[in-house]
């Protein structure tokens, strides 16, 4: 470990780097519970190990996979998904900065944004130690992440019996787990509430994939609110570092 | 089925979100209000992927033990439990409920 401390990038504290340290512990658990999930449900071993590479966006992962496995068709879960990675867009912004202004490394960058990189480059203000705090969480969670879904997809092939061991029950845990720190407001609250008894009630009359989007309906009750807005704090970004 | 064709069209439109901010020459703000609604939809995306995949099996209600389990995982996550403990005691709370002959 010593090592490793002396040969961080000038600017990254050690706080921070315990803490990226951290985020990177509990992305290889998410990470596994995504490949055993997505392998044992009957996808093939390299569907979540792709999607980790080329997507590498947890909750959009999880989400399409989920509307598959729940017998959705590929373009329901593409959708899913890219509503679920429309919250990239404003962090792209947050962090336009610490990519620098060379092509590869803006590309680069962008590829590796999540929730996570994003929240640790925007705890410091000195552009040194934002990009320090930016590119080690960045490149140390993708090396992670997609190692634990190799991991976890093969894992996920040794359980033959998944309903025994209350597997099917791990991945809306998970699911629960990534969000329930974001319901920090009562209109985000009603928001899901709402969404969550639309998308359950039309779920014998829709077609698989299909609910999910309906309970999109339920931001209506998020916005139309005008007295309220000013007196609540707007929601906090999903963080999903914190909580995995 | 998750096809190969399906995987690139969710990552390139995953990258066009991302590398939109990075490529704006001038520094765009977008409204508070987009934000809000952005991180607003990803939550009602998760609360009702997480509801559904609790409640139905395809177009049928999934029996008890299963949202049982994924009850234990809300509780435990308002309490802020940590993530592994949050999945294990779901599982572990369906299997033994099965185990007992709850469906």
């Amino acid at each position: 470990m010593r090592s490793i401390w002396r040969t961080l990038p000038a600017g990254l504290d050690r706080r921070t780097a315990r803490d990226i340290a951290l985020v990177c512990v509990a992305d290889v658990l998410v990470g596994a519970s995504f490949g055993a999930i997505s392998v044992s449900g009957g996808l093939a071993w390299w569907v979540p190990v792709v999607l980790s590479v080329v997507v590498f966006a947890g909750g959009a992962q999880f989400a399409a996979v989920g509307v598959v496995l729940a017998g959705g068709s590929a373009f329901a879960a593409v959708v899913a998904g890219l509503v679920l990675n429309a919250r990239l867009l404003p962090f792209g912004f947050a962090v336009a900065d610490v990519l620098g202004t060379r092509w590869r490394t803006r590309l680069v960058g962008a590829h590796l944004t999540t929730d996570e990189s994003v929240a640790f480059a925007i705890r410091h203000d000195d552009p040194d130690r934002r990009r320090a705090a930016f590119w080690v969480c960045a490149v140390a969670l993708f090396g992670c992440w997609n190692l634990a879904v190799v991991g976890g997809a093969f894992a996920g092939r040794l359980v033959a019996d998944t309903d025994a061991f209350g597997l099917d029950a791990a991945f809306p845990a998970v699911l629960v787990a990534l969000v329930v720190p974001s319901l920090s407001t009562s209109r985000t609250r009603v928001a899901a509430a709402v969404g969550a008894v639309l998308a359950v009630a039309t779920t014998p009359f829709l077609p698989p994939g299909l609910p999910v989007l309906v309970a999109l309906l339920g931001l209506a009750a998020a916005v139309r609110r005008p007295g309220r807005r000013s007196q609540e704090p707007s929601p906090e970004p999903l963080d999903l570092g914190r909580s995995r | 089925m998750m096809p190969l064709v399906a995987i690139l069209a969710l990552a390139a439109g995953t990258f066009a979100f991302r590398v939109a901010g990075p490529m704006a020459r001038h520094q765009v703000e977008l409204p508070p209000r987009v934000e809000q609604l952005l991180s607003a939809a990803a939550v009602v995306l998760l609360v009702a992927l997480a509801s559904t995949s609790a409640l139905m099996v395809g177009q049928q209600f999934a029996g008890l033990a299963r949202p049982a389990g994924v009850l234990v995982a809300g509780v435990l996550a308002v309490r802020r439990a940590p993530f592994p403990v949050i999945v294990v005691a779901a599982a572990a709370t369906t299997a033994v409920l099965r185990l007992l002959g709850v469906a």
